[in-house]
């Protein structure tokens, strides 16, 4: 097979496995800081998918314009639901929030199938169908967009976090849930800060991924799974690691599907989750605990 | 006062026996009687196979006023959603049968189908079957299972034969195709046939490459890019609706356009596939079950979908659909019965030849299955569909080689 089909197909996968990263990224924080594991990940990803196509199917607003505004949005919904409802299971059992979360999953799934109904929708951008051409290699508009999107949203997350009192603050919580107690910070506050910032990732990467794929309520629940697999490849809690193993899936997936068989793409991102659980347990770049 | 007991009469012992005879017999009557038909409808109105289930739900929709009109008797229609999943609907037409369904319609994918055709045959409750080709559904000996619908053989068979009359049409035709097709019960069933059926109509191609991919897939660039390396002439496809527009766009992005588009599965007629690309959607040819615009029930057909759905255009979704319905309504007519042996009796009996798809006609063979339902050819046109072939059905000629993506762009 020729060099430049490889080439090509390497580039999307890259692409791809970014946008993968940043919705990963979310659960990452969220599980990192808050220690729940938030199994409705994917269906909050498909509310954001909705939001850009409802506003680009009426008022013609481009999907990269409202990433920000939807980013919004979804940071208010995941403040408001750890605020009002997920705080008071974070000392629960964890099947309790497992059941909990799950169960949000389906009443997500279900309101946008009464709301949406089951058809596949799309956002037709002016550059839907725009390529750019380097020499042999062809490169996706859109998907270079939202992976170009989904660096910058991850940098000025990871800034958010090292640089500025709160992201501080967020981290002191994770690091010591007593210390941070101690000390007088509101934790609750913070852990609700947490969520809507993970929700906000997942709304910027669902954003992004309208221009890649079409949305139907059921993508929800596969998402979730991709993302799980992705911050367990990487390491619970890690945010680097999430972005890692989301490139290292995307590119994994598009290679296997070129050098074997299409159709089995998806067994060699569990193929390499096996690996990892049988020789790295804590992730590619987690780290182990006591 | 003395107690004297009374022996009956014989006189009154036969009324009685008479009228335990006449309440036993009362569900009989009473069935016979009875008044619409109570049919099972089951599509995947939800999940990755909606967008087909919801168009042939619209071939429900027009049959209570066209039945009315031919003199055929009421149906009532029980839906079903299949989920797009085996199990859902194996589970929702055993919860149509305990909901009273007397007959079941559906279920449009081929894996569901068979699960479906279980369940009925198991409940002794008639089964006509609207869309489903894997050929072992009518190999496995049922009596309550009948499909008015090609097999995998039959669509094979019919498609290449329909393909060399357009070769022979146009001048040209491709020397290599890349195959890709859905990994599902039905595509995989179709690319077994197509082993096993090409060789005997000594097509002017070779098959340069084999591609199989997920149906719920929501990327397919790589599919693509895999196909565009293998350098075919044209592309031979077995697809769904959603994958069918995502081969399309990665097509316009990676900027391939083969010579031709040879899809023996839906999708690529499909007016949510011609809605959505626009130009795009031009040129594909399907070679698949159609229906004989030249036929008078066609005309009906396409004026109440026309009254009804403005813009959208008659497929083979709404056809077989309507003329599942159609089996139904014609033998309940005939049997006088809701008694599912009645029904079933009556459908292996069926002769319609006032009817919509192409062939002969419906008529079920001894295992159910309907042999005189032929194929056609189809192309894309400007938002619309045309008949190239068979002959005998045509309205138009092909347009040959596709037209570049990138001048419609």
């Amino acid at each position: 097979m020729p060099f430049d089909v490889f080439l090509n197909v390497a580039v999307a996968g890259v692409l791809t496995g970014l946008v993968y990263g940043l919705m990963a990224l979310g659960l990452s924080v969220i599980f990192g800081v808050v220690r729940v594991v938030n199994f409705a990940h994917g269906e909050m990803m498909t509310i954001a998918m909705y939001l850009a196509v409802v506003l680009f199917s009426s008022f013609h607003l481009d999907p990269l314009v409202m990433l920000v505004p939807i980013a919004a949005v979804l940071f208010a919904f995941g403040y408001v639901l750890q605020a009002g409802l997920i705080n008071r299971f974070v000392t629960r059992p964890e099947h309790s929030q497992f059941l909990l979360l799950v169960a949000l999953g389906i009443i997500i799934v279900n309101t946008l199938l009464i709301v949406f109904g089951p058809d596949a929708r799309t956002v037709q951008t002016s550059y839907a169908y725009d390529s750019f051409q380097l020499g042999p290699l062809i490169v996706d508009a859109t998907k270079l967009y939202a992976g170009a999107a989904a660096l910058i949203v991850a940098a000025l997350l990871f800034a958010f976090f090292r640089f500025t009192l709160i992201g501080k603050a967020v981290r002191a919580c994770a690091d010591n849930y007593t210390g941070a107690l101690v000390i007088g910070l509101n934790v609750g506050r913070l852990y609700a800060l947490t969520f809507g910032l993970g929700a906000a990732c997942v709304g910027a990467a669902g954003t992004m991924m309208t221009l890649i794929i079409d949305v139907t309520p059921s993508v929800g629940p596969t998402y979730t799974l991709l993302a799980f697999i992705i911050v367990v490849t990487g390491g619970l809690g890690s945010m680097p690691g999430a972005l890692i193993a989301g490139v290292l899936i995307g590119l994994t997936e598009a290679l296997a599907g070129l050098l074997f068989t299409p159709s089995a793409k998806s067994m060699f991102a569990f193929g390499i989750l096996v690996l990892v659980l049988l020789f790295r347990p804590q992730g590619i770049l987690g780290t182990r605990r006591s | 006062m003395a107690y004297i007991r009374t022996l009956p009469s014989r006189r009154r012992l036969l009324a009685g026996a008479a009228a335990i005879v006449t309440t036993a017999a009362a569900p009989v009557v009473l069935r016979a009687q009875s008044g619409p038909l109570k049919v099972g409808v089951l599509l995947p109105r939800s999940g990755f196979e909606a967008g087909i289930g919801q168009d042939c739900q619209r071939g429900v929709e027009l049959a209570p006023a066209i039945f009315k009109s031919m003199g055929l008797p009421e149906l009532s229609i029980m839906n079903g959603d299949t989920e797009s999943n085996v199990e859902a609907a194996r589970t929702r037409a055993e919860n149509l049968i305990n909901d009273g369904a007397q007959l079941l319609v559906g279920a449009f994918d081929s894996g569901q189908t068979t699960a479906v055709a279980q369940v009925a045959e198991q409940k002794g409750i008639p089964l006509v079957i609207n869309i489903a080709a894997a050929p072992q559904i009518t190999e496995q000996g049922y009596k309550f299972v009948f499909r008015n619908f090609p097999t995998a053989a039959m669509i094979l068979g019919d498609a290449f034969a329909n393909q060399k009359e357009v070769f022979a049409t146009v001048g040209a035709a491709p020397k290599t195709v890349v195959f890709m097709h859905v990994n599902d019960t039905f595509g995989t069933a179709m690319a077994k046939g197509i082993g096993a059926v090409m060789p005997k109509f000594n097509m002017p191609y070779t098959i340069a490459q084999e591609i199989a991919y997920d149906p719920a897939a929501r990327d397919l660039s790589v599919e693509v890019a895999k196909a565009k390396a293998s350098n075919a002439d044209a592309l031979l496809v077995v697809s769904r609706l959603n994958d069918a527009m995502l081969l399309t766009r990665e097509m316009v992005k990676q900027r391939w356009t083969p010579k031709a588009i040879l899809s023996m599965g839906p999708g690529w007629y499909e007016d949510q596939y011609l809605k959505t690309l626009g130009k795009l959607s031009d040129g594909p040819l399907s070679f698949v079950p159609w229906y004989d615009p030249n036929k008078k029930l066609s005309k009906v057909l396409e004026a109440a979908l026309a009254k009804k759905y403005p813009g959208i255009n008659l497929n083979t979704n709404h056809v077989f659909t309507f003329e599942a319905l159609l089996v139904a309504a014609d033998a309940y007519k005939r049997a006088g019965s809701t008694d599912p042996k009645a029904l079933a009796d009556a459908i292996r009996t069926t002769n319609i030849t006032d009817n919509v798809s192409i062939g002969a006609g419906i008529q079920f063979d001894a295992k159910g299955q309907n042999d005189k339902v032929k194929d056609g050819a189809v192309q894309n046109r400007g938002g619309k569909l045309v008949v190239l072939a068979p002959q005998a059905a045509a309205d138009a000629k092909p347009e040959w080689p596709m037209k570049p993506y990138q001048d419609r762009v």
